[in-house]
Formats: C-alpha cells, sequence, structure tokens
C-alpha cells in the first residue's frame, strides 16, 4: 500500500550524525526512569544495595503486576532516587561490567502459544518495548490488538537512519518479527520509505507500505490514522524497529541485550556519529564533555519530543538519539535578530520570514529560545497545516483544557499521541505548551474510560 | 545593545524593589518585549520553536495597512478641497498637510486610549500587555469619518477594548471585532456624526454653516447618493450619470478619491494590503475570496432584480464601493472572531459578503451594511465551527458502526 502524507513539515537543522557507528564506553551507571513510562507507579522487588543480574526484574508495574522492568546490565542496585511526594524518579544500577545473565534458556518462541510467548516477554522484561494506541503507554497484555505497527523510519529532525542501522540484521529483525506475529491475528504493518534498506523490503510476515510526504510520516500514529485508523475500543499496537530486534535477539539466543545503536546530532556536538549503547547509559558515557560547545542543551530524544538532561543524566528508555543544540538564553534585539528583523536566517513554517522563498534544503541552526511570549490561541489554521489528521486539533486541546471528555472522544482523542502534535507545538505562534496538555488528555481518558 | 538592554534590566530591577512599585511590571515589560525578544528558552514539549510569534505577525497586519493609511490622508486632503472648488489652486501637499492634521491626531487618540485600557487591564490583572490592540488601534480610525471629532474616538476606543475585548478575557478570547465594535458603538450612540451627509469631507459642515460653499458641492458619500436615487426616481438620472463617468465611476470608485471613511475608500490600496496579507499567509484566503464570491452573488442578484439606479449598478462597481474591499481584507480576517474551522471560513466569508450587500442595498438606514454584516458573521462563526465539526463527529461515530 502507498501511503502519501500531504501535510506536515520536514525542520532541516544542522548537524546530522555521520554514517559511523561505534561501540560507546560501556556505562559505570544505568538509570531507569520511570517517568520515561507515561502512567506507571513502579513497585520495587529489590532493595537498594542488593545485587541484580542481566535480564532479572527489578520493579513492576502497581497497578499491572505482570508488567515487569528489568536491569539491563549485572551489578549492584545503587540507589532510589524519589522526589516529591516519595514518587520514585530514577532507580541507578551500577555495573560490573560483566553482562551476567539472569538466564539463558533458548526457548523455541515461534512453536510457543500466544500465551506462553506473552509470558515469556513479560518475564524477560521485553514486554516494555511494545506500546499501545491509544492512549500511548505499554501495551496491555490481555488485550488483543487489531495489528502491530512498526515504522522502519523515523523523519524527525536529525533522526537516525534505521536503514544505515539495520542493515545487514535480517535474522534478528525476521526473528522479532515471528515473535510479534503470535500476538496478532491482524497484520504486522512495516511502514518504509521508497529507498528502504533489504533489511526491510525483504522482511517476512509484514504488510508493507511506502510512506511519502514530510514529517510526520515516520510518526507511527500518523501511519495508523492513514492505514488503520482507531475508532473508540480499537487497540494497536506498536513498537521500534531497533527494538524488534532486541526482542529477535532474545528469541534466537534467550539473552536479555537491550544494546541498540543511536544517534549523537545537533549543531553544538562535534564528533557526531552512531553509537551502540543501552537505554538508561548516563549520557558523559556517550558524549564527552569536550565536544560539546559552550550553552548547549542536551537532549535525550529528538528535538521535537525528547527530555532535557545534563551530562550527569541518563538516555531515555524509547529514545533512539541524543540532539545537542545551543541554547537560547539570550535577548534578541527586535530590529536585528528578533520580531521585526529581516530574519534571513531565522526558520519558519509561516510565510511571516523571508527563509520561506528559500530551497527546502537549507538547514538551520534554531536554538532553544521560545522564540516570543505565550499567548492565548489568536492565529486560526496553522496547525492544520501540519497535523496530517481527520481532527480538528484546536477543539480537541479546547476539550483538553476544559476536561470534557465526552467531547475528547467525539474529537478524536483516542487516534493522537503527544508526539503527534509536536509540530504543532512547534508552528504555534501562541507558543502554547501543546503536548503536555495532550498527555494530560490522554491520562484522564485513561483513569475515566479505560 | 548592551546599553539599551541595561536600562531594562534596571528599570525591571527598580520595580521589583518594592512591593507597590511590583504590580507595574506589565509596563516596563511590554516595551521591554517589544524592544528584545526575551531570553525564555522552552522548557516542555518541542525544544525548538518557530521563529514566528504574535508580534510579528500583527506587525505584517500594520504594515499591511499603511498604503491604506497614507492614501486615506491624502484622500482625505483631496476631498476637502474638491467640496470647497480649490483642486485646482490646492497642490499634493497642501492635501497631505489637511489630511495629515486630521489623520494623525485619530490615530495618536486611538492608540492612546486602547493603549490605557490595555495597560489598566494588565497591571490590574497581573499578566503582560498582550500585542492584540496594536492592529485595531490602528484599524480604527481608518474605519472613521473625517470630521468625527476626537473625543468620541476616544469614547469608542475605550468601549471596544474594554466591552468588545476585555471582559472575554483580552486578545484572543473576544467574539466581535474590536474596531468594528468601536464603529458600531459611534454608529448607534452618535449617528449624526456617523452617517449622512455632513461628515465624510473634512471642513464640509463649517462651509456649509458658514454658507461659502460653491453650487452643487456635495458632501455624501456614492452609497449615500445611490440611497437618495433610490428613493428619488426624478435624481436617478443624474446620480446614474456620475457612476458611469464622472466622480463615481469605475475608476474613480477603484482608485478611491471618493468620500469615505478615513482608510477605506481606495479598493486599490485595499488590495495591495490584501496581496502582502495573502502573500505572508497572515490573513486566510478562504475568507477573502469567499467574502468576495458572497458580495458578488448578492450584487448580481439585486442586479437582475434591477428597476432603480441602485440595483442597477454592476456588482463589480458595488464592490468598489463603501467598506466592502476594507471589511473584507482587514475585518472579515480576524482570525479570533472568524471561524476557526477552513470548511467554516468559506462559508463565513460567503455570509459576511452576501448579507453585506443585502443590507446596504436593501435598507436604506444602514448604507455601511458591511460593518454589521461582518458583525453578525462574527456572532455566527462559533455557530459555523460547530456545524462543521459536528460532521467531523458524525464521520467518526460512523467509522465505528461501519467496522
Amino acid at each position: 500500500m502507498k501511503v502519501i502524507i500531504k501535510k506536515g513539515l520536514n525542520i532541516n537543522l544542522e548537524g546530522p550524525a555521520e554514517k559511523i557507528i561505534k561501540d560507546g564506553e560501556a556505562s559505570k551507571l544505568i538509570a531507569i526512569q520511570p517517568s520515561d513510562f507515561p502512567g506507571l507507579t513502579p513497585k520495587m522487588l529489590i532493595k537498594e544495595g542488593e545485587p541484580v543480574l542481566c535480564g532479572a526484574p527489578i520493579f513492576f508495574d502497581k497497578y499491572n503486576d505482570v508488567i515487569k522492568f528489568v536491569s539491563p546490565v549485572s551489578g549492584i542496585l545503587k540507589s532510589i532516587e524519589r522526589g516529591a511526594k516519595r514518587k520514585i524518579t530514577s532507580i541507578i544500577i551500577e555495573s560490573d561490567g560483566k553482562m551476567t545473565q539472569a538466564s539463558n534458556s533458548v526457548t523455541d518462541l515461534a512453536k510457543q502459544s500466544r500465551e506462553d510467548v506473552i509470558s515469556s516477554l513479560l518475564n524477560g522484561g521485553l514486554w516494555p518495548l511494545i506500546r499501545m494506541r491509544p492512549i500511548d503507554i505499554i501495551a496491555q497484555p490481555t488485550d488483543k490488538p487489531k495489528s502491530i505497527f512498526i515504522s522502519a523510519f523515523d523523519s524527525n529532525p536529525l533522526s537516525p537512519d534505521y536503514d544505515f542501522i539495520m542493515h545487514g540484521k535480517d535474522s534478528e529483525f525476521n526473528a522479532g518479527i515471528e515473535v510479534l506475529k503470535k500476538l496478532t491475528d491482524g497484520p504486522i504493518n512495516l511502514q518504509i520509505r521508497s529507498t528502504a534498506d533489504d533489511v526491510f523490503k525483504n522482511a517476512k510476515n509484514v504488510e508493507i507500505n511506502t510512506v511519502f510526504g514530510p514529517h510526520p510520516a515516520g510518526n507511527v500514529g500518523v501511519q495508523i490514522h492513514k492505514i488503520d485508523t482507531i475508532n473508540k475500543g480499537d487497540i494497536v499496537w506498536y513498537i521500534n524497529p531497533q527494538d524488534v530486534m532486541i526482542i529477535g535477539r532474545f528469541a534466537l539466543t534467550g539473552t536479555y541485550d537491550a544494546s541498540r545503536v543511536i544517534a549523537v546530532a545537533g549543531a553544538n556536538v562535534s564528533e557526531r556519529n552512531y553509537i551502540k549503547t543501552l537505554p538508561g547509559s548516563q549520557i558523559s558515557s556517550i558524549i564527552s564533555s569536550k565536544n560539546i560547545k559552550d550553552n548547549s542543551r542536551l537532549i535525550s530524544g529528538n528535538p521535537l519530543t525528547g527530555n532535557k538532561v545534563s551530562l550527569d543524566g541518563f538516555l531515555g528508555f524509547y529514545h533512539q538519539q541524543i540532539t545537542v543544540l545551543p541554547e537560547g538564553n539570550q535577548y534578541k534585539f527586535f530590529l536585528t535578530e528578533g520580531w521585526l528583523g529581516a530574519g534571513f536566517k531565522r526558520f519558519s513554517a509561516s510565510k511571516a520570514y523571508p527563509t520561506w522563498l528559500m530551497p527546502k534544503s537549507k538547514v538551520y541552526n534554531i536554538d532553544t529560545n521560545l522564540n516570543g511570549e505565550e499567548r492565548a490561541f489568536v492565529v486560526s489554521g496553522e496547525y492544520e497545516k501540519v497535523f496530517p489528521f481527520d481532527i480538528y486539533p484546536v477543539h480537541l486541546l479546547k476539550s483538553i483544557i476544559t476536561n470534557d471528555i465526552e467531547k475528547m472522544e467525539n474529537l478524536g482523542i483516542y487516534e493522537i499521541s503527544p508526539e503527534d502534535f509536536a509540530l504543532c507545538e512547534f508552528v504555534c505562534t501562541s507558543k502554547i505548551n501543546v503536548q503536555s496538555i495532550v498527555r494530560e488528555g490522554l491520562d484522564l481518558v485513561y483513569k475515566e474510560c479505560m | 545593545m548592551k546599553f539599551l538592554r541595561n536600562i531594562f534590566d534596571n528599570a525591571h530591577a527598580t520595580l521589583n524593589k518594592k512591593e507597590s512599585t511590583k504590580k507595574f511590571f506589565p509596563l516596563v515589560d511590554a516595551i521591554d518585549t517589544l524592544v528584545f525578544t526575551p531570553n525564555h528558552v522552552t522548557k516542555k514539549g518541542s525544544h525548538i520553536r518557530d521563529a514566528i510569534d504574535l508580534k510579528r505577525t500583527m506587525m505584517l497586519v500594520i504594515i499591511a495597512l499603511i498604503p491604506c493609511l497614507l492614501f486615506g490622508i491624502y484622500n482625505t486632503g483631496f476631498q476637502h478641497y474638491r467640496v470647497l472648488g480649490q483642486l485646482d489652486t490646492a497642490s499634493w501637499l497642501d492635501m497631505i498637510g489637511v489630511g495629515a492634521l486630521v489623520v494623525l491626531p485619530m490615530v495618536i487618540v486611538s492608540y492612546a486610549s486602547g493603549l490605557l485600557v490595555e495597560f489598566i487591564f494588565a497591571i490590574r490583572n497581573g499578566h503582560t500587555v498582550h500585542e492584540g490592540f496594536l492592529v485595531s488601534g490602528m484599524l480604527i480610525p481608518l474605519c472613521m469619518p473625517a470630521d468625527v471629532p476626537l473625543w468620541m474616538v476616544a469614547v469608542a476606543t475605550i468601549f471596544a477594548v474594554v466591552i468588545g475585548k476585555e471582559v472575554f478575557g483580552g486578545t484572543g478570547m473576544n467574539i466581535l471585532n474590536v474596531a468594528l465594535t468601536a464603529r458600531a458603538f459611534l454608529f448607534f450612540a452618535h449617528p449624526t456624526k456617523m452617517s449622512g451627509n455632513l461628515v465624510w469631507v473634512t471642513g464640509y459642515e463649517d462651509a456649509k454653516v458658514a454658507g461659502n460653499l460653491p453650487d452643487g458641492a456635495s458632501g455624501a458619500t456614492a452609497l449615500g447618493d445611490l440611497v437618495q436615487g433610490k428613493a428619488d426616481p426624478s435624481m436617478a438620472a443624474e446620480i446614474g450619470a456620475s457612476f458611469d463617468a464622472g466622480q463615481y465611476d469605475l475608476l474613480h470608485s477603484f482608485v478611491g478619491l471618493i468620500p469615505g471613511s478615513i482608510g477605506e475608500t481606495s479598493a486599490l490600496m485595499c488590495l495591495i494590503g490584501a496581496g502582502l496579507l495573502l502573500w505572508t499567509g497572515v490573513a486566510s484566503w478562504r475568507i477573502i475570496t469567499s467574502f468576495f464570491v458572497g458580495g458578488f452573488v448578492m450584487a448580481s442578484i439585486l442586479n437582475l432584480v434591477g428597476g432603480n439606479v441602485y440595483f442597477d449598478l454592476p456588482a463589480i462597481h458595488q464592490l468598489m464601493l463603501g467598506g466592502f474591499m476594507f471589511g473584507m481584507v482587514f475585518m472579515a480576517t480576524d482570525p479570533v472572531t472568524a471561524s476557526h474551522t477552513n470548511t467554516g471560513k468559506f462559508i463565513y466569508g460567503f455570509l459576511g459578503g452576501f448579507i453585506g450587500i443585502l443590507i446596504r442595498m436593501v435598507n436604506p438606514a444602514y448604507p455601511e451594511g458591511i460593518m454589521l454584516a461582518i458583525l453578525i458573521a462574527n456572532v455566527f462563526a462559533p455557530l459555523i465551527d460547530h456545524m462543521v465539526i459536528s460532521s467531523n463527529i458524525k464521520r467518526r461515530l460512523k467509522r465505528v458502526k461501519v467496522a
């Protein structure tokens, strides 16, 4: 199937990662941060100071106790950091560098029943890799999804190129698909670009859809909307292609090896390349401080949806890149760099700056300045230009702001997730933090309706 | 730059010293943010943001209004010398001089009174000053007759900002276009200064009282003449002739050398403004085109009815007169009070143009029907959006039933 996305926006940022894969230095500290999993309340299984093995459970979801979270390394549980109301903010493991596995018995998952596959994935700690739409949280093992979606490309700014990362990983990827195939009666939809690598083009047991068009074409939410729309009551699962490979590795070897290749990119980092590392690794093990310019913003994830981190911070569980951008904490004089300047270097999706007349391939160095102040909704029609859903974004947001659940349902909240609104947030003239509004709406709907 | 920055930093520091002066923060902040885009960085969500902000958007509208403003100044002087019969002796500099003396005080009064209200509300409610009034402050004088007293401009502006906007919660929350609220307020509160034949040309009334008007000089607008021609068929031939070739012919109407509100007379200048607004994507092409089509359809229907000099005027000529073009480009396109959905914008624009021409041509009391029609369309805009969104909801529910 061909899917053509017309609405959207490619943001060409300076400093994409060079196509060289390097082995990252093994991080001494590894953190699992519950905030990476919306709606999760962790309940610890082990105490501070106790030893852990790679692939052994550390905590589980208090409200869904079959979903376990495992340690990606062997070592000891160093500390449990808590924030306000004693909420766990991160669980830090000190690695012994040996990667001793908790178990490595190979079970042929492909021959097991659906229930056994699910319990193997749950016990193996692989379940959190699978997420669901609606709500955009970890999949519920009791659900039966109507289909599973894998987006084989990332269209976010400075995003990693999966065609490059996954090249030659056919056996692991296909083994992963075979496991996923057990989980649904529907199809596994693999969305690719027309230029995709053979690992995707030759993938077995999948429906291949070729997607054309600008970002957010790579967002799984958009792909689901175009291929197999979610109605109220429908469940669709999705998973990142590298995580399919992690499941494949587990099926082939029985070991828990969460390592993945991430991109290090952005205008303010000098060594830009791909690095093989573990989720939860300390950022300083991935980027050396001498490669970062002064006054930089470190982002775990992409510039549109990622989290702000420091060098002591940790790579997010689902994040596939680290982006380093210039911090925009300086005043901009209105006639030179500010709102009344000519603005030949200022990127805008609107036509209010002359940059829209320049070639689309031109790259920009965008800093983290808000470029204005927060206002009420004034300009209409701008979200719609970058939002390829049959949904009225502003009206949906207003229904979320007013906590009107019935209206949220009617206006399509089941079809969207915060990342689908990232471009709306980018283009917003009124500088409204749209993604956090969407997350609040989804959390409310989850609490009240699911 | 550093020097300017220090001034603002010091001003903020001085205000922050005392609890009693802290509330005047919006005063300094408004000027500060005008001169410097603040050093605010993104905290949550997208780390990078578009370069656009509300100040840029509003400034583009003001730039688009400049042709109308400049032509309005010239035309105010031109009309003044026309009724006095001194077109031959007055130079264009004289005309600009007379016009500037009339128009610029109105612009200053409008901005001063409107911003005063904005500042009072910002200080009272403890928020920053929002940009909405930058455009309204320019629109208000441009939709006034030349001879309206300045105190009325001030009263109308204050009324419009308080009742039209601030009671709803400020910029972005209002239901009615602020500039049109000001105009409608004066239209109903002081009709003698907003309609009739005396106010459109500066100096006309004084000259008439003093009795030194040349024979046949008229201060009426084109629409005023048409209403008269419709009511009194004996004058129809004479009035019709001035539209075929003469004071109100198509070229004069298009260029705008006719009496009327200060900024609205020139269709050409409105179209230049429209060009800029459409080119930069600030105004909605959906509203502008559908508004034009709506007006054209209504005028064509009345052409078919015919029977008097007003209804017989060709539709395209009709649209060049009065506030149609100005309302279409600058008033109807206000994103806050227009429909917010793309489909809704077509309906909204069509409704505005259609009703505007209907009111203007059929009801002799309201030759300025466009103003009222846009206000009606403003009121209907949420309803139109509701219908558009209901159809989206129905589509979604239907999908569930099919599946």
